[in-house]
C-alpha cells in the first residue's frame, strides 16, 4: 500500500470498520482501494475511480452495458462486488486503446459506424476483444454469439457485427 | 454493508457458516446479487465460493462425469468430457444468458435457485444427476429431483453445502437435444424448453426415450406417458404428436410476463416435432 508506484483510490476517509483494503491490477497499473467489500463493482469504477467508461443499464446482467473483463473473461460489473477484485486483473474500456488489438476493434466500430448514441459501445467493444483476442477464428455466427450478451438500440446490430469480423479478419 | 468472505477450503468455509449462520452462499451471484438489490439491505455476510478450488472443475470417476458446484457454465460448455458424455447439459448451459453471464454463473448456483424456468434443470432431471452435499459433519447424496421441492426451494439444509454435481456417462443416448423457446435467443429467461434422451435401435426405432419440460410447471415435468408413446416407434411426426398430447396433459403452465398458459401448452405439446427433425 506504501508502494507509490500504486494509486490509492477511492474513499480512505471513510470508517475503516466499514472499509475493506482491495488491491488488483486496473487497465495495466497496481491499484489499492478503499471500499465496502459488497459495494458493486460498477460503483466502484464509475464513481470512486471515477472511470465512467463502463456503462450501468439495466443493473441486472440483461443489457451488458457494464461488460468489464476480468482475468481476461468478459464480466458483468453490476453483478460483482468490489471484494471480488482482490489480486484480479482487471480491463475496462478506458484500456481498450492500449494494445494493437483493442486499438483496431476501436478504429473498426468507427469505420464501420458501430457507434450511435454510444452507450452500449463500451460494453460491446470489450466483448468484442474478448472474442478476437481468444478466438480470432470466428466467423460471423460464432461473433454474432460473443456479442449476444450486449444489447444496442440504435444501430440494428449489422454495423457492430460488420466492425468485429473485420478485426477477426486482421487478427488472423 | 455486507462483509464479503472468501474461504478456499471447507474447513474455512464450515467454521465461518457455524459462527455466523445467518450467511448467505454466494457462487457466480448472477441471480442473488439482483435478488439482494431488489430487497432491503442487510448486514448478512457473503461467503462466495469463487476461490475454492475444490467447487471448480470436471473430473470422471467411475463412468461418472463430476462436476464441481462452483464451475462456471462457461467451462462446462466448452469442457471435452462433458461434451463427449453429456453433451444434452452443454446445451442447455449455452442457452442461458449470455457470454460474461455464462463466465459467471454456475451450474450449482442454477440447481440452488431452482428456478421453474432454470435452463440447465431439465438436462440434470434426465441425465439422473446426483448432488453431493456436504455440511460440517456429514455429507450426503440426493437426485436432483428429491432435491429441488418447489419454484425457489430445495431441500438444502441449514449449515449445508452443494459440492458436486455427479452425471452418469450418457453416450448411449445418440439423440440429445435441449431446445428453449425464450421471447429473444440471448439474454431470455424460457417461456418453454423441452430437453430429450433418445437412444434409436440400429432399425431407427426407438430404444428408450426421457423427455423433460422446463418453464412450464413448479418443477421440471418429466412425462412418463409421452415417453411411453414413442417407445418401440419410429420419430414420425404422428408418433411425437402423441407424445406431445400426453405432455400437454401432464404439464400446469402459468400466465406471466413472460407468455400465457394456452401459448405454453401449445408450445409443450409442440416442441417435440423437432426431434424429427434433429433425426
Amino acid at each position: 500500500m506504501n508502494d507509490e508506484k500504486q494509486q490509492d483510490a477511492g474513499v480512505p476517509e471513510g470508517p475503516p470498520e466499514k472499509s475493506a483494503v482491495i488491491a488488483f491490477t486496473l487497465n495495466g497499473t497496481a491499484v489499492t482501494v478503499h471500499a465496502t467489500p459488497d459495494r458493486r463493482v460498477i460503483d466502484l469504477l464509475r464513481e470512486d475511480l471515477g472511470l465512467t467508461g463502463s456503462k450501468e443499464g439495466c443493473g441486472t446482467g440483461e443489457c451488458g452495458a457494464c461488460t468489464i473483463m476480468v482475468d481476461g473473461r468478459t464480466r458483468l460489473a453490476c453483478l460483482m462486488v468490489a471484494a471480488q477484485l482482490e489480486g484480479r486483473t482487471v480491463e475496462t474500456v478506458e484500456s481498450l486503446a492500449d494494445s494493437d488489438t483493442g486499438r483496431r476493434v476501436r478504429d473498426a466500430f468507427v469505420t464501420h459506424g458501430a457507434v450511435q448514441c454510444g452507450y452500449c459501445t463500451p460494453g460491446m467493444a470489450m466483448a468484442a476483444l474478448a472474442v478476437v483476442r481468444e478466438s480470432p477464428e470466428a466467423d460471423r455466427p460464432a461473433i454474432r454469439e460473443a456479442l449476444s450478451g450486449n444489447l444496442c438500440r440504435c444501430t440494428g446490430y449489422v454495423q457492430i457485427i460488420d466492425a468485429v469480423v473485420h478485426v477477426a479478419s486482421e487478427e488472423r | 454493508m455486507r462483509p464479503v468472505l472468501f474461504p478456499t477450503t471447507l474447513a474455512a468455509l464450515f467454521d465461518i457458516v457455524e459462527h455466523q449462520p445467518d450467511a448467505r452462499l454466494m457462487a457466480g451471484g448472477t441471480d442473488l446479487l439482483v435478488r439482494l438489490r431488489q430487497g432491503p439491505a442487510d448486514r448478512r455476510p457473503l461467503i462466495c465460493l469463487e476461490r475454492m478450488a475444490r467447487l471448480n472443475g470436471i473430473t470422471t470417476e467411475n463412468n461418472t462425469v463430476i462436476i464441481g458446484a462452483a464451475t462456471p457454465l462457461s467451462a462446462i460448455i466448452a469442457d471435452p468430457l462433458v461434451q463427449r458424455h453429456c453433451p444434452l447439459l452443454a446445451r442447455a448451459a449455452a442457452t442461458v444468458g449470455g457470454p460474461a453471464i455464462r463466465n459467471m454463473a454456475t451450474l450449482g448456483g442454477n440447481i440452488c435457485t431452482a428456478s421453474p424456468a432454470g435452463d440447465t434443470l431439465p438436462p440434470l432431471y434426465l441425465l439422473d444427476a446426483r448432488l453431493d452435499l456436504a455440511a460440517a459433519h456429514a455429507t450426503r447424496q440426493v437426485p436432483i429431483a428429491a432435491f429441488i421441492t418447489g419454484p425457489g426451494r430445495t431441500d438444502l439444509r441449514s449449515g449445508e453445502l452443494l459440492t458436486a454435481i455427479r452425471i452418469p456417462m450418457a453416450e448411449r443416448f445418440g439423440l440429445q437435444h435441449f431446445e428453449k423457446v425464450g421471447r429473444r435467443n440471448a439474454l431470455a429467461i424460457a417461456v418453454a424448453s423441452l430437453a430429450a434422451l433418445i437412444r434409436l435401435t440400429p432399425g431407427g426405432r426407438v430404444a428408450e426415450a426421457r423427455l423433460a419440460w422446463g418453464s412450464v410447471g413448479p418443477c421440471v415435468v418429466r412425462c412418463s406417458e409421452a415417453e411411453a408413446r414413442l417407445t418401440g416407434r419410429r420419430l414420425t411426426s404422428e408418433t411425437l404428436r402423441a407424445a406431445g398430447a400426453a405432455a400437454r396433459a401432464a404439464v400446469t403452465p402459468i400466465d406471466d410476463i413472460r407468455a400465457t398458459t394456452a401459448y405454453r401448452r401449445d408450445l409443450v405439446a409442440n416442441l417435440p416435432l423437432r426431434l424429427g427433425a434433429a433425426t
